[in-house]
């Protein structure tokens, strides 16, 4: 009991010989803890293994989703042969990937021919910028799918429609991103500029654009999510090749288990988009 | 050249607030002349007025006999952090300025610039690979490499350690020697200003600031720091400006 109380009281009070010698007694015991990486990798095995493992309770118990190892055959047998083309409404998944992937990269490279200059504008410029801040403001919150009809009517064809709605959502995270990075811009860089005179040119090469980047990618990142979030449901209601309407499609033919693949595919190009331009905006991040 | 660089009758006024109020002051080619004062005093003010970064009230500047109407190269700024471009080497930060003036040379003069101010071995690093003292190092050189009339530092070293900024000091005493530039520099610095110039503008507290003293140094160069630790001259000289800045300006309103 006194040991005990003793103990407890030791690391408050001040420097005590009996406190000063319990530590070299205790260094050759401890070990040297496990690298981080290592702990991390357990962290993340762990966590998918208990993912795995609530999803294989839920295909027990619940009823019609199928198990792991049931969509894991699935999925062994449609990455066997991802490429093929049996006509237009049965492509191998690696078709519809693309397919979809192509849309966001058209609707997506529009909205930054578009988005980037006009952000530029709006942050250059107060007037501009009070201009668009209600418009912006007013159709930024609208789901790009509210999008879809007018998509629909202007073009009267599915694939331009759906390409349509990836340039909606993808234009306003540039938009506003571009516009936020030409006002961060700090002022002793623009009297940088006045005090050596540089023309018009240099300082948009020079100091506007590189220092604006950081803001641009961070954009693209935003945007490129959202595309891809949207592409899905955009394709789902317009049809012919892509994810989104594969999904559509092995839902009518009730096969599950293409749905978790379907499922899982989307979610790992998303992850490799994400990382890619993460990528990209740690090689133009000064500091 | 008595009158190179000449501030006449300027004032300045932001808003309601008058910040400087009838500056006269006339610098010589090749002196070099600090302005001090305690914050707030619209020190830089009146260097940015010289800059052309900004417009005076009243009253003209003349440099070399062509009236200051805007920011241009030949005058060379050096600001309080750096300002350089993080995105850009310190050779290309140079070059950036070397190529508004030059159209020869302009590699090699870069070169030189930073040679001068001891930097050729960093002249591939960016700004954020480099210590504080290196980049205020190439903002110099920066200045520096478009041959400026005048050279204008607006507490170049302020944001430096003690250490660091006694050998900018020495070497910007070295580089001016050899360059015989031209040069304004805003301090509040006592030791730097009595040390580097050889004429001290005292200045009166804000608001309406006005050249209170000015103060002759007279002391031979090259000067060497720790000579003048124990140089009456230097003392009495140092103990004049403290005079000014601590009994005659004392009256700080909240500093």
């Amino acid at each position: 009991m006194g040991a005990v109380a003793l103990r407890k009281v030791m690391p408050t009070s001040p420097p005590h010989p009996a406190a000063r010698r319990e530590i070299p007694v205790q260094l050759p015991v401890r070990r040297p803890p496990p690298p981080q990486w290592l702990v991390a990798a357990i962290a993340c095995i762990t966590g998918l293994a208990l993912f795995t493992l609530a999803w294989a309770a839920i295909a027990k118990y619940g009823g019609r989703i199928p198990d792991p190892l049931t969509v894991s055959a699935a999925a062994a047998k449609i990455f066997a042969d991802p490429f093929y083309s049996k006509g237009p409404n049965d492509q191998g998944i690696g078709w519809n990937v693309l397919m979809s992937l192509q849309r966001v990269g058209i609707g997506f490279g529009l909205a930054a021919l578009v988005g980037i200059p006009l952000g530029f504008m709006i942050g250059r410029w107060k007037f501009l910028s009070d201009m668009a801040a209600p418009i912006i403001a007013l159709l930024k919150p609208v789901s790009p799918l509210a999008w879809l009809p007018i998509g629909l009517l202007i073009f009267k064809a599915a694939n331009p429609a759906a390409i349509y709605v990836i340039f909606i959502c993808s234009l306003w995270p540039m938009i506003v991103n571009t516009a936020v990075g030409v006002r961060q811009i700090p002022q002793d860089y623009l009297n940088v500029a006045r005090v050596l005179n540089l023309s018009e040119w240099k300082v948009f090469t020079k100091i506007l654009f590189p220092a604006v980047l950081p803001y641009m990618i961070t954009g693209v990142r935003l945007s490129i999510g959202v595309a891809w979030l949207v592409i899905v449901a955009a394709e789902m209601l317009t049809g012919g090749v892509g994810i989104g309407f594969w999904v559509w499609d092995e839902w009518n033919n009730l096969k599950v288990e293409h749905i978790m693949i379907a499922i899982f595919t989307i979610g790992i190009v998303g992850l490799l988009l994400e990382q890619a331009l993460v990528l990209l905006a740690r090689r133009f991040s000064y500091g | 050249m008595d009158r190179y660089l000449s501030i006449e009758g300027v004032h300045m006024v932001f808003g309601a607030s008058k910040i400087l109020s009838g500056i006269d002051l006339t610098i010589r080619k090749g002196e070099f002349v600090t302005l001090i004062g305690h914050s707030g005093c619209g020190k830089s003010t009146l260097l940015n007025l010289v800059a052309g970064l900004l417009k005076p009230s009243a009253g003209v500047l003349i440099l070399a006999e062509r009236e200051i109407a805007g920011p241009g190269p030949d005058r060379g700024v050096v600001f309080q952090n750096h300002s350089l471009l993080p995105w850009l080497t310190c050779s290309e930060n140079v070059y950036l300025a070397v190529e508004r003036v030059f159209s020869d040379r302009r590699r090699e003069r870069t070169r030189a610039a930073l040679e001068l101010v001891g930097l050729s071995h960093a002249e591939n690093k960016y700004p954020h690979q480099i210590s504080g003292g290196m980049k205020q190092r190439v903002g110099i050189a920066r200045a520096l490499a478009m041959e400026p009339k005048v050279l204008l530092l607006d507490e170049p070293f302020g944001a430096l350690d003690a250490l660091t900024r006694a050998t900018l000091q020495d070497e910007l005493m070295r580089i001016v020697a050899r360059t015989g530039s031209t040069v304004l520099m805003v301090t509040h610095d006592v030791d730097e200003a009595v040390l580097l110039s050889d004429r001290v503008v005292m200045m009166t507290n804000g608001p309406a600031a006005r050249i209170g003293e000015l103060l002759p140094v007279s002391l031979p160069r090259p000067r060497e720091r720790l000579a003048l630790a124990h140089d009456a001259r230097f003392m009495d000289l140092r103990a004049a400006v403290l005079e000014f800045l601590y009994r005659k300006q004392a009256h700080l309103k909240a500093a």
